[in-house]
């Protein structure tokens, strides 16, 4: 891709040529020429699988400079205010869409830092598309073993005190590609990027449940969605006597459609599909409903002929997310970095090899507050040009570490359904060259 | 299965202590009458019967009607088969495959191997849950518009054609609770607690 010609100012000291001026004179070329070489750029990088950021990644950056960039930023005005932020051209985070109404698209964790998931970029999985709701009609139902079964409006379930808290979500099938058929040319995305993290807005399930009069008969309830598929799930009612939110804003905004606007149902520490989406109805009673969410799927077939039934808890897990395929790395330092999380409290710790599992190195945890909310993990490293495989493990709160995969193998099987935590990696090969590494 | 229930509830009611230890006290629900936030308002009987269409294994919740197996087989080719393939074979994993019982997946050995087929037949553990998912959910593109006659009917044809009943049953809210699904026995209750060991 050869880059694009800017036209300089007319004089050093003289006013800027605007970027976006006609062309007028071979130094430059049209605008149409430069979006089209832009967008051309982008979907090349994009077909190769290559980051979409350039610098830092110690080879030659894998986007060239895009045209309509001023040579000298500080010699043209900005651009004026805009109702809503856009990212920078130059930064083009994807989720993986297929097109169909039933399936998933994965959060670019290679893309991000921190641990917050930008809302657009939060992972979608929904079993019969995203609904499209308006939120003045839609409300949430308390029935069964309540003394007055409820119907709230959106604005009134608003109007309950609020909380805002930080939790992960992930699909329990998170990670069972990578699980099952490892490949080198896997992305953090496609290894484990059904998983985000969020600040959530809500109200505490248990404050909506005792405005109804649950009765202390309850054992389980009913969560459901109002999707296509009605999707609905038996929860213990432990859980909404515990942490158990309903919730309406994401990152202070209110939920995505692909999150559940207007209203969900947020299970902390949970496989994702309890935490019910477009949440209208919760339904007390005494034993669960045996919904086809709870039966034919998320239930983890064992190798002793059994399949585990409401497994809710995520197991804890860890994954780098730097360096990750496809980088090319050089030699000298690298933050080895990456997320780690439990469903179960809090990760004390996570540890760093970079030898394959024969030494292990603790690495710094940010921020290390949260509960079923992930830490991100750094441990800076040097890299010598010799071959190198990057490990992560995690440990939380119960004594709990994460597993290699032959150790899941044992107890799981190959064709457990749901529930891969896994520890993984990356291969460094002598030219740079990183590659996926699942075969713990 | 009240048993296993049970066993569930206390499993999951002693997984949740251990996050309520390191949580405000929680006290169990009242059930008082009496409002606090005074937000909402009470739902109509209408209102709760037009959404509480779930079904469960003991039968509560399913409609009055009833459908047969034959003709459960002509509604599945006229509303199922352009998803799930005039045999039932299904494209999953995104349209799941619904007809016959592949004899290698029989014995529940789903984690050796991957590629096995979960179907009716080789895997569901209620029969309950056909009939509340083909309502709610089916077909696709027509969610919610099958009569329950209908949606009897073809749970009849589903359970026949996957080896569970006759192709001469005819179904309704008594006998569908007398169903017994082949596998129904290996749905164990989660055993996963942290701590010092994988499971």
């Amino acid at each position: 891709m050869p880059m694009p010609t800017i036209r300089k100012p007319t004089s050093p000291d003289g006013p800027a040529g605007r970027a976006d001026a006609p062309a007028t004179s071979d130094e430059t070329l049209s605008r149409r020429d430069l979006l089209a070489g832009a967008a051309g750029a982008i979907g090349v990088a994009v077909a190769a699988g290559l980051p979409m950021v350039a610098g830092g990644q110690g080879a030659k950056p894998a986007v060239p400079a895009l045209p309509l960039v001023p040579v000298d930023p500080t010699k043209v005005p900005g651009r004026p205010t805009s109702p809503v932020g856009s990212r920078s051209t130059f930064v083009t985070p994807s989720r993986t869409p297929t097109g169909e109404t039933v399936g998933n698209s994965l959060t670019p964790l290679q893309d991000l830092t921190g641990t917050i998931t930008p809302a657009d970029l939060h992972f979608e999985r929904h079993h019969a598309g995203v609904p499209f709701i308006d939120p003045a009609r839609h409300t949430l139902l308390i029935h069964g073993l309540v003394a007055t079964p409820l119907m709230l409006t959106v604005d009134e379930v608003r109007r309950f005190p609020p909380v805002t808290r930080t939790f992960f979500l992930e699909c329990s099938g998170n990670g069972r590609t990578a699980y099952r058929e490892p490949k080198p040319d896997m992305t953090p995305q496609k290894v484990g990027g059904l998983f985000s993290n969020t600040e959530w807005t809500g109200v505490p399930l248990k404050v909506l449940l005792e405005e109804a009069g649950a009765k202390p008969t309850a054992a389980w309830f009913l969560a459901e969605g109002g999707d296509a598929c009605v999707l609905t799930r038996s929860i213990p009612i432990a859980k909404a006597l515990d942490d158990a939110l309903v919730v309406w804003a994401q990152n202070g905004e209110p939920l995505r459609p692909e999150q559940g606007f207007p209203l969900r149902l947020l299970l902390p520490g949970w496989e994702g599909n309890t935490s019910v989406k477009w949440l209208r109805r919760l339904e007390l009673g005494m034993r669960p409903w045996m919904t086809r969410w709870e039966t034919s799927k998320y239930t983890d077939p064992l190798p002793d002929g059994t399949a585990r039934q409401f497994s809710f808890e995520q197991d804890a897990k860890s994954i780098i997310t730097a360096p990750a395929f496809p980088q090319v790395l050089g030699k000298g330092w690298w933050p080895v970095s990456g997320l780690a999380w439990t469903g179960r409290g809090r990760v004390t710790k996570v540890e760093v090899s970079t030898d394959g599992g024969r030494s292990w190195h603790e690495a710094e945890l940010t921020p290390t507050t949260g509960v079923k909310a992930p830490v991100r993990f750094t441990l800076p490293w040097q890299w010598d040009g010799k071959e190198a495989l990057l490990l992560s493990r995690a440990t939380d709160d119960t004594g709990y570490v994460q597993p290699t995969r032959a150790e899941l193998l044992k107890v799981r099987g190959i064709g457990t359904d749901f529930h891969f935590n896994p520890i993984v990696g990356w291969k460094v090969a002598a030219d740079g060259k990183v590659t996926f590494h699942g075969e713990t | 299965m009240r048993h296993s229930l049970i066993v569930i509830l206390i499993a999951a009611a002693a997984a949740c202590s251990r996050d309520r230890a390191a949580a405000p006290a929680t006290a169990g629900f009242s059930g008082t009458a009496e409002r606090h936030y005074g937000l909402g308002r009470t739902a109509t009987a209408e209102e709760i019967a037009a959404r509480d269409i779930d079904v469960a294994p003991d039968g509560e919740g399913l409609p009055a009607g009833s459908g047969s197996a034959a003709l459960g087989a002509e509604l599945f080719q006229q509303k199922c088969s352009m998803c799930h393939g005039p045999k039932g074979q299904g494209m999953p994993p995104a349209f799941p495959q619904l007809i016959g019982r592949d004899p290698r997946a029989e014995g529940f050995k789903f984690a050796s191997d991957f590629k096995l087929q979960h179907t009716i037949g080789n895997y569901w553990p209620q029969a309950t849950t056909v009939f509340d998912y083909v309502r709610r959910a089916m077909p696709l593109l027509q969610p919610g518009s099958l009569t329950n006659n209908e949606v009897y009917s073809l749970t009849a044809f589903l359970l026949a054609s996957n080896e569970v009943i006759p192709m001469t049953a005819t179904l309704d809210s008594a006998s569908l609770v007398q169903v017994k699904m082949p596998y129904a026995g290996r749905f164990v209750p989660d055993n996963r607690r942290g701590g010092n060991e994988v499971k």
